[in-house]
């Protein structure tokens, strides 16, 4: 894979919401790893995923982000059985508000990212950073 | 409020040897983040982590007199409570201190790119300044605790946890829903490792307990309620049907066991005459003395079915997908018992995998020497059971001979069954347990915090977390046993104050967030004559569960509110030249 270093910072800006106890160890493993990923993702870590307020996205979108992907806990969750459909909930709000204010919903995504899960989450950066260049045009 | 009034924040670039300035042009942040507001000082550090570093950190904290630093290192998985404690050294607020990751989330992941690398670490480092800006200072909630804990089970784990803690001083109530103490260990016979009697482990234990004036065994009782939060839990138990006895504990262990997998009508012949599970195996064996005989009948073969109600990837409704772990010993250490019973018998093992793991290897050598036969059948081809004219034969493709079939005529099947969470709705329901996908209690790391839940002062132990041997089952509840000591020795406990708080002057009280707290911390409270939502710090767990339900942005999680995220967003957003 070869991206000139020059533009990899260029393109699309993902912001990314983690969770303090299962994605963002997820997404430092990556790191740790030396998997590249764009450099225009960036991450902010909250306790968990259940918490994430809609307008936050909307915020992120309005503020000149590019894309939202929210790094759910998924059934790893340790403070809530149900953190999956409460997170699902939270992103149909989020797409609701989007759409609202005339912004394209698949501009968030959501993933389960388990602790270890670092080749899924460089996948899904390059997936969706993919999905966002096109949506651009 | 704070972010009216100027602050006085110190920034702390880190080079982490090279790991971060190879990566990243460090002086380049320095210079983009001198001119950001409230930011007083930034400096860089070879190894910010160093005795040498913090010292220097802290007089500068104390001289300028700091009241927010940013600290961009490594992830702050490895030194958030490192810096914590330092800011805390220096008379600093610990929860004024942002830590960045620019090592694991930046200059490691982008190392082709430096220019992009180092535009990156700006912004992040813009963020963390954002957001300490709008730090306020907290403080930890210090609890008292009560100096007794509550054990439900009285299996092994629960009495041995039991008798770990008495002899620590604490004073335990052992709760028990059968009529007698002893679980699945006080049914059985000869146990590996040591050839001992299950249920002579149990009524030695049993008698200790008996013995002990710190100790309260309640059989044929359960709990119904609980309140209160760790350090001090009020509880109140139904013992006999009728009575019911209310207690203050200040941790509960969990220890209520497993089920015995119970398989299904037909399952490898399950239901025909001859066909039983291991645990009825056990009790034959444990009742049988000089022969072995089953319904007055000599037993001349016996052949064991490995893997029943284990590592079913096959089945399509409610799968036992996890391996059950003891029942590869188990099996052969029945094998063993019955060759010593009756040394002519002839007994065939059809597993798909054999792990007797760890020591318990030389319990299969002896198997073999003793003339055991072992055959691996694939899980796509089960070995068939059927009783014809009277007579059990079982016919398997055998993989070891390259998949010869063969049939074995046989007067025992013995299904040996993993084990399966114990269906308990209703004590789940009274401590709001956490349930994994699997069906047993949830620790929150396996590795890291093994026997801690997500709910303060509530532990779990044996197997009830998921299935055991029984040396690993006492090693669980010794590990619960003595963190439930570390709690309450010490009299108080300190809690994170990182939880979620409600502006009263926006809160309508709608009740949407008492409805999404898993944890009771939110109460309907009156304020000022206004009906509200008032949160009780030592039961939220900060997860936020509450913020996004909230239709007036009335409720913000400490440490991450609206303001502070919002502000991050911003932040991050803006081009970093």
């Amino acid at each position: 894979m070869t991206i000139p270093s020059s533009s990899k910072g260029s393109g699309p800006k993902i912001l990314v919401f983690s969770t303090n106890n299962i994605s963002d160890p997820g997404i430092d493993l990556a790191g740790s790893s030396h998997m590249d990923y764009p450099t225009s993702v960036q991450v902010i870590a909250l306790p968990c995923s259940s918490g994430i307020n809609p307008r936050w996205v909307l915020h992120a979108l309005e503020a000149g982000f590019d894309g939202v992907f929210i790094a759910a806990d998924g059934t790893d969750c340790a403070y809530l059985p149900d953190c999956t459909d409460r997170t699902a909930s939270i992103v149909q709000k989020a797409q609701d508000l989007l759409k609202e204010h005339g912004l394209d919903p698949r501009r968030l995504k959501m993933a389960a990212i388990c602790s270890v899960c670092s080749e899924s989450f460089v996948s899904h950066m390059e997936k969706f950073h993919k999905a966002l260049s096109e949506l651009k045009t | 409020m704070t972010d009216m009034t100027e602050r006085k924040l110190g920034v702390y670039i880190c080079h982490c040897g090279g790991n971060i300035s190879d990566y990243v042009n460090v002086e380049k942040v320095v210079d983009a983040v001198k001119g950001e507001p409230d930011v007083v000082t930034v400096k860089t550090n070879i190894f910010t982590c160093s005795d040498a570093a913090q010292q220097d950190m802290i007089s500068e904290i104390q001289e300028k007199k700091l009241d927010g630093i940013v600290i961009a290192s490594c992830s702050p998985k490895l030194h958030l409570n490192t810096f914590r404690a330092m800011a805390e050294r220096a008379g600093l607020n610990p929860y004024q201190y942002t830590q960045v990751n620019i090592r694991e989330q930046c200059s490691w992941a982008h190392t082709h790119s430096k220019d992009a690398a180092t535009d990156k670490a700006i912004k992040l480092v813009r963020a963390g300044i954002a957001r300490t800006g709008l730090s306020i200072p907290l403080s930890r909630l210090r609890v008292d605790t009560t100096p007794a804990a509550l054990v439900i089970g009285a299996g092994v784990a629960g009495l041995r946890a039991a008798l770990a803690l008495s002899d620590m001083g604490i004073s335990v109530h052992i709760v028990e829903l059968a009529e007698q103490p002893g679980g699945m260990v006080g049914k059985w016979g000869e146990m590996f490792p040591n050839g001992k009697k299950g249920s002579e482990i149990i009524d030695s234990l049993v008698k200790k307990v008996r013995q002990r004036e710190n100790i309260n065994l309640f059989a044929n009782a359960k709990i119904i309620e609980k309140s209160g939060n760790v350090g001090k839990f009020s509880v109140k138990l139904l013992v006999n049907g009728t009575d019911t006895i209310s207690l203050i504990v200040g941790g509960i262990i969990v220890a209520t066991g497993f089920d015995p997998y119970a398989p299904l009508s037909g399952e490898f012949g399950f239901g025909l005459y001859g066909v039983i599970t291991l645990p009825e195996y056990e009790e034959l064996l444990a009742q049988s003395a000089g022969s072995l005989k089953y319904n007055g009948r000599d037993i001349d073969t016996v052949t064991y079915m490995y893997c029943v109600g284990s590592r079913e990837h096959f089945k399509e409704d409610n799968p036992h997908a996890y391996c059950s772990r003891y029942c590869c010993t188990a099996g052969v250490h029945a094998a063993l018992r019955t060759a010593e019973l009756r040394p002519e018998a002839h007994q065939f093992h059809l597993f798909r995998d054999m792990r007797t793991y760890g020591k318990y290897e030389v319990l299969y050598d002896e198997a073999l020497e003793k003339g055991s036969v072992f055959l691996r059948y694939e899980e796509s081809e089960p070995p068939e059971v059927t009783l014809e004219d009277g007579s059990l034969k079982v016919r398997v493709k055998d993989r070891l001979t390259g998949g010869e079939e063969i049939e074995i005529a046989t007067d025992l099947v013995v299904l040996v069954t993993g084990m399966v969470p114990r269906a308990n709705p209703e004590l789940v329901n009274v401590l709001k347990l956490p349930v994994g996908k699997d069906g047993f209690f949830n620790e929150i790391h396996p590795k890291l915090k093994p026997v801690e839940t997500v709910i303060d002062g509530l532990f779990i132990s044996g197997a009830a977390q998921g299935p055991k041997t029984l040396a690993e089952s006492v090693a669980s509840s010794m590990a619960a046993s003595s963190k439930v000591g570390a709690l309450l020795l010490k009299g108080y406990i300190d809690l994170e104050p990182l939880v979620a708080k409600v502006d009263p002057d926006l809160c309508v009280w709608c009740g949407a967030c008492e409805q999404a707290c898993p944890y009771g911390a939110v109460q309907r409270i009156n304020c000022d004559g206004k009906e509200i939502a008032g949160i009780n710090p030592v039961l939220c767990k900060g997860e936020g569960a509450c913020v996004p339900v909230c239709p007036k942005q009335a409720i913000d999680v400490e440490g991450y509110t609206n303001k502070q995220i919002e502000s991050m967003i911003e932040a991050l957003a803006r081009e970093a030249a």
